[in-house]
This record gives structure tokens, C-alpha cells and sequence, in this order.
């Protein structure tokens, strides 16, 4: 943006910070819901830019960039900020001040970051975060000292407290009315060895003079740690944590989705009430609003797993299950960084493709992109609880397991086990000789997650799922819908309508291929435009059934399903699904994120045949156990 | 305040933080990273250490260490937490 205009110009603020600096609750509290993400061009890293006014009025883009020690660039997003804060990024505008979030309880590394962005020559503004905590504690800070060392302003703040907030807003004005001639060097080098000491030993003389550390550090997190840590324990707690958040994600979120499929199931009766019968009363019924009713019921799962993922990142355990896994995952090959990327893709593989960026090595990073649509996906959930509550029964075992709940448990546990699996076959056959990278990550204090920027984090992501929902969902459910109708049966025609559509063609053609698996061809139709998104596979079945209404649709696909299915096609089935090549949009991103086509059709291929197999597996010991 | 260390001094205290039990509990003495099996190149190991704050001086304590080898460890430097493989923290001296 280049106006010239100065009174209509927008003013650019660029966050910056360490890891765990509290970066993220500070962006939320300033910019609250209006926040847009995307990607950075070309590269997978996530961009959040959000708006704010200030009390006089000026229009301020704040740009939250990806959290950092140094300026070095190790890692992709790393680099964007580098480039960023250089005023060197394509399409970016050079921030005319950089907000530069210190953790108050934590200075030292960020001191030496701070230093290091103050040699780049861009305005900055240093934030005291966590100040409160930092107080609690017994660190106090002279902060106009601490300025005055540093030769940059520093104020103190409370991501969570609006007065902070506000004093934030109102320096943003301060110092855009007064702006200093920018004067950044193109000279900017990367420090060197000698130069990283020098800064490191000014922070830490910086620190000595300016700050005084209370006599007893933290204890809490270094008794929690002693349990959470330990190396028997700490890996019972990890398990008993996704253990709960299965549990919760299928039995928490029932009342909320039978609300949803209520709600859809009403609105398909009145459309069939008020429309007279045809092609367009078909439809909005069965094509639109029962296609799309069918996925949106997943919303408060993916809520709930999202909330869960959020809440451990905030507390500050997610680096806690990184330290645990890291050599039981090193055993499969993978790095223990792998570990959130991983977990990320419990919810959708597209967002932990884009975390592995936080792998600095390619190798690693490559393999765990190439595993991570092994992970259960939330779309998956759909087909996985359609099959099970049609065919595994709902009693408890050992008294009080959930046996729907514990079937649900083993389908991940069988992806988990694939990946890990998957990612040793990978390094044995390709990276036989080559050492993993450095394993290097900051355990943070434990922290009580901030309620608002936990909710503005769920609701961003739960915004991404319905924007999805409306686009390749909804065009993928029309598509079926058509191919399901047309050509539509000749008059006096016996059997369902279906079975003269485009749709059974399809099928059909495909049933030789599918048989093996003990799959008809009405699988066959349906795992087609599950290739889009997998979630739709549900809608399609539904529709291929030819099974009409919303709510009536949701119950009673499983009925349909339970009187055409053996036991052993739904088995086959959930087979499939743990592998099952991944959606078109996890596709695409592995190719952007790999930049090669290439890895993209391997990915493809591999899960196509790991699907193939462990559905032919699965049927066929099924079969022999007389279960067909 | 600079910081004089000469190879002779590091040559005597040999007690690298990779080979540390856990409670351990000293003085970064030196950064020495061109160690065999490490991923990144002595240069680049360096400056990543320094990153976390494993600087010359620093106070390290062995907190926790994993199931697996004993490894990884959760070292206090300072007043900060860092996880690190032992592999690593061989490029480390303390004393």
C-alpha cells in the first residue's frame, strides 16, 4: 500500500516476539474477532493480519508474525519474519513499527531478539507482556531504565486487561504522529558467532541492572513437570489426555449435533412442504440441504477437538508431549517437533501440514508431511461414527467404556500406528544415512489458558470448516446430487430411480475393482466424491440410498446401511477410511507445501494402496470369521 | 564484561551436559560443537545454543529426562526451561 495521502494512510504494526511470549493473546485482545487468515504466497505459513482503530482514529493493520529467537531464518516462517521486519517480503508492507513482546518473566532471550531487531533500524516498541504474572512472582522491572539501555521505548501490558490494551492503541497514536525517519540499513547482515555473544551479554547486563529476580523461581511448574515429566507417568498422563479428548469429542458433542440434524431435518420438511414436488424440490431437499446438513452436524466435534488442542497449547503442555514422544517418535524416525504438526492433523491435515513449517529440517519436515493425512482427521469422524452406530452396539465394557468410544479409540490408535509405521518405511528406504535434526524447544512456565483468546481461536477455525463447507462441500454435493438424478428413471421403470443415474454407471464400472473389499457399487460412487472432502462420503451414501429428509436422513442412512451392509463391508469400510487417500484440498497442499507434483502422487499412491490392502485384509479375515 | 576462555581451560574440566545425570546441576564453561553425529554443523549447532541462552556462564540444571536412554533432558539455563537431546548437549562443557 503506497498512498500518499498521509492522513487516509494506514499504519502497519508488525508483532514480533518469542515463542510462547504471549503473542498471540496480545493480537487477539487488539484486534479481536477482525482478523483474517491466510497464507503467505508461495510457501505454507500461516498469515494473520487483524485491524484496529486507534483512540484518534487512524486505521492500524497489525500483522502477527510467526514467533522467533533471531532474525537467523532457520525455518520457513522463520524467514518470514526476517524478511518481513526487513521490509524484503513480496507483497508485504515494510511495518513502520514492529511491536517487539517480551515475556516479563522471561527476558533473556528476548532481550538478545530485541537487540538484534534494533540493528535492522525499524522503529520499535517494546511490549512487557505478562507483567501481572511477572509482578506475582516477585520480578519488578524499572522499565524506564530498561528503556533507556535498550534506547527504545518499552511499555508494560496485560494481554488480558483493557487498560493495557488501550495504552497499547494510544503509543501506536503517539508515535505515528511523530514518526521517525525510517532508516533501515540494506546493509542488514546476519549476526555472526562473536556478534550473538556481544548482544547476549548486553541483554543479560541489561537484565542485571534493570530487573531484580525474586529469590525462589517458579515452583509450581517444576513440581507439576516432576509428575507431568516423568518418564512413566508423564506418558500415562499424555495417554489418559487423548484418551478423554476421544471420549469427549464422540459423547460430548451428541446432544449439539442431534440439534443440528434436528434443525436441518425440519428445514427439508418445509422445503418439501412449501415446494411443489419435482427436480427443484428434489433439489434443495436432498441434494443441498441434506448434503450439506450432513457435514455441518460435525461442526461442534471439530469445535471440541479444536478447543482441546488450544487449550493444551496454552497451558503450555503441547511442548511437554513433544518432549515425551521425542525419542519414541526418533524410534519411527520422526522428529519430536513432529509431534504438534501430528496432533494438529487430529483435527484437519491441512493445518498440520501447514505446522510442520516449525520443522526447521527439510527431510524431517518432508516425512512428517507425508504421514500427517495418516492422522484422523476430523472429517473422518462423520464416516466413522455413520458405520459405528449402525453396526457396533452401544453397551459399556468393563463397566463404564464407552464400547462405540473404544472402536472409535482403536481407529486412531490404528492410524497412529500406521503413521509411525509409515514414517519408519520412509527413512529406512530413502534417508537410511542421514542423522536427525537437533531437537531444541523452550518448556514454558505453565499458564492459565486466557478464556477470550482461546474462544477467538476456536471460532476462527470453526469460520474456516462452515467457509469450507460452503465451497467444496456444498459444489461436491450438488455434483452428486445431479449425478445421482440424471438421467432420470423412464416412466414404468421398477427399482429406485438411482439405478438408472449417471451415478450407478459410475459404480458399476468401478464394482469389479471395489468387489474384493466387499464393497458395491454404491461405496464405490461415494468414495469418489470423497476424494473432495472425505466428510461428504456420509452425504453420499446418503443420497446414492436415495433416502429422503434431513433428520430422518441422518438416522436413517445408519438403518439403511445396517440392513445392506454385512458386518464385514462395514469393517472393509472403516479399513478404508483410516487410509484413505486424502481430500483434494490436503492433496493440493502437500504440493505447494512440497513444492513438487511429485510428492503429492506419492502421497496419493501410497494411501491409495495401504487402503486397498488393509480393506482387502480386513474383509476377507472378516469373511473367514463369518462375519460376511 | 568479557568473557576469557582459553581451549587449556575447557581441556581440563571434560564433563559435557550430554553425559550429565539428571539433578546435575553447574556452569556452562564453554560451547565446543563440533561434535560427531550432531545434524547441524558446528557453526550452526553454536549459534542455536546460544539462541536457547546456553551461553558461557550460564547456571544449567538437569531437571527431567525421558524414558528412552535417559534422553531427552529438560535443562534449566537460567531461569528458562529448555529440552534438548543428549546428542546435543554434547557440544555443552559445564563444570
Amino acid at each position: 500500500m503506497t498512498h500518499t495521502d498521509v492522513t487516509t494512510e494506514r499504519f502497519h504494526l508488525a508483532l514480533v516476539g518469542a515463542p510462547n511470549s504471549g503473542k498471540t493473546s496480545l493480537f487477539n485482545a487488539l484486534t479481536g474477532s477482525r482478523q483474517k487468515v491466510a497464507n503467505y504466497a508461495g510457501v505454507t505459513v500461516e498469515r494473520k493480519a487483524g485491524a484496529f482503530v486507534t483512540p484518534a482514529g487512524r486505521q492500524v493493520t497489525l500483522l502477527d508474525l510467526p514467533g522467533t529467537y533471531s532474525l537467523r531464518g532457520r525455518s520457513p516462517d522463520e524467514e518470514i519474519t526476517r524478511d518481513v521486519v526487513l521490509g524484503k517480503r513480496p507483497g508485504e508492507a515494510a511495518p513502520d513499527l514492529v511491536l517487539c513482546i517480551a515475556d516479563a518473566t522471561n527476558l533473556r532471550l528476548t532481550l538478545r531478539l530485541i537487540l538484534e531487531l534494533k540493528r535492522t533500524g525499524r522503529p520499535l516498541l517494546v511490549v512487557l507482556n505478562m507483567f501481572d504474572i511477572a509482578q506475582r512472582r516477585g520480578v519488578s522491572i524499572d522499565v524506564d531504565a530498561m528503556s533507556a539501555a535498550l534506547g527504545v521505548p518499552v511499555i508494560t501490558s496485560i494481554a488480558v486487561k483493557k487498560a493495557g490494551v488501550e495504552e497499547l492503541r494510544k503509543r501506536t497514536d503517539e508515535f505515528a504522529a511523530n514518526m521517525p525517519a525510517v532508516t533501515t540499513g540494506d546493509g542488514w547482515k546476519p549476526l555472526g558467532l562473536s556478534e550473538m555473544k556481544v548482544l547476549q551479554r548486553e541483554a543479560d547486563r541489561i537484565i542485571r541492572e534493570t530487573v531484580t529476580m525474586p529469590t525462589k523461581p517458579d515452583t509450581l511448574t517444576t513440581r507439576v513437570d516432576a509428575v507431568v515429566l516423568h518418564p512413566v507417568a508423564g506418558l500415562a498422563i499424555l495417554a489418559l489426555i487423548l484418551f478423554v479428548m476421544f471420549q469427549a469429542v464422540f459423547s460430548w458433542a451428541q446432544p449439539l449435533m442431534e440439534l443440528l440434524s434436528d434443525s436441518f431435518g425440519a428445514l427439508g420438511t418445509l422445503v418439501a412442504q412449501v415446494l411443489p414436488e419435482g427436480i427443484l424440490q428434489s433439489f434443495l431437499q436432498n441434494g443441498l440441504i441434506a448434503g450439506v446438513g450432513s457435514v455441518l452436524v460435525f461442526l461442534p466435534q471439530i469445535i471440541i477437538i479444536f478447543l482441546f488442542i488450544l487449550l493444551l497449547e496454552d497451558f503450555g503442555y503441547m511442548a511437554r508431549a513433544a518432549f515425551l514422544m521425542d525419542r519414541i517418535m526418533g524410534g519411527a524416525g520422526l522428529h519430536g517437533r513432529a509431534f504438534i504438526p501430528l496432533l494438529s492433523s487430529f483435527a484437519c491435515a491441512i493445518p498440520g501440514i501447514m505446522a510442520t513449517r516449525v520443522i526447521d529440517n527439510r527431510r524431517d519436515r518432508l516425512t512428517t508431511i507425508l504421514i500427517a493425512p495418516l492422522m484422523t482427521c476430523s472429517a473422518r469422524i462423520p464416516v466413522y461414527t455413520l458405520i459405528i452406530s449402525a453396526f457396533i452396539p452401544a453397551e459399556n465394557v468393563w463397566g463404564w467404556v464407552n464400547l462405540q468410544g473404544l472402536v472409535m479409540f482403536g481407529l486412531y490408535i490404528a492410524g497412529i500406528g500406521s503413521a509411525l509405521a509409515a514414517s519408519f518405511v520412509i527413512k529406512f528406504f530413502m534417508w537410511r544415512d542421514y542423522q536427525p535434526a537437533p531437537f531444541m524447544l523452550e518448556l514454558p512456565d505453565y499458564k492459565l489458558p486466557r478464556i477470550k483468546s482461546i474462544a477467538i481461536g476456536v471460532y476462527t477455525r470453526a469460520k474456516m470448516f462452515l467457509q469450507r463447507a460452503g465451497t467444496t462441500i456444498l459444489s461436491m454435493m450438488i455434483l452428486i446430487w445431479f449425478l445421482a438424478s440424471f438421467p432420470q428413471a423412464p416412466a414404468g421403470a421398477e427399482g429406485p430411480a438411482i439405478n438408472y443415474s449417471l451415478a450407478a454407471m459410475i459404480g458399476k464400472f468401478l464394482e469389479p475393482f471395489f468387489a474384493p473389499l466387499g464393497f458395491n457399487w454404491q461405496i464405490a460412487v461415494a468414495l469418489i466424491p470423497g476424494m473432495a472432502a472425505r466428510e461428504v462420503a456420509v452425504g453420499a451414501l446418503g443420497t446414492v440410498y436415495a433416502i429422503e429428509g434431513g433428520k430422518e436422513a441422518a438416522d436413517a442412512i445408519g438403518q439403511a446401511l445396517a440392513s445392506k451392509w454385512s458386518l464385514a463391508t462395514a469393517l472393509s469400510f472403516l479399513a478404508w477410511f483410516i487410509f484413505a487417500p486424502q481430500c483434494a484440498s490436503t492433496l493440493a497442499v502437500i504440493r505447494r507445501e512440497t513444492g513438487s507434483t511429485k510428492w503429492m502422487v506419492v502421497t496419493f499412491l501410497y494411501m491409495f494402496a495401504l487402503a486397498y490392502v488393509a480393506s482387502l485384509i480386513t474383509y476377507t479375515i472378516a469373511k473367514a470369521a463369518g462375519l460376511g | 564484561m568479557t568473557v576469557h576462555q582459553t581451549a587449556s581451560e575447557t581441556s581440563i574440566h571434560e564433563l559435557r551436559l550430554g553425559n550429565a545425570p539428571r539433578g546435575f546441576i553447574g556452569t556452562i564453561v564453554a560451547l565446543q560443537p563440533d561434535i560427531a553425529g550432531a545434524a547441524e554443523s558446528g557453526h550452526e549447532l553454536e549459534r542455536h545454543l546460544l539462541e536457547m541462552g546456553f551461553t558461557e556462564g550460564a547456571r544449567v540444571e538437569i531437571l527431567h529426562q525421558g524414558a528412552i536412554q535417559r534422553d531427552p533432558i529438560a535443562v534449566r539455563v537460567d531461569n528458562i526451561t529448555i529440552a534438548v537431546r543428549r546428542r546435543e548437549a554434547m557440544a555443552v562443557v559445564v563444570k
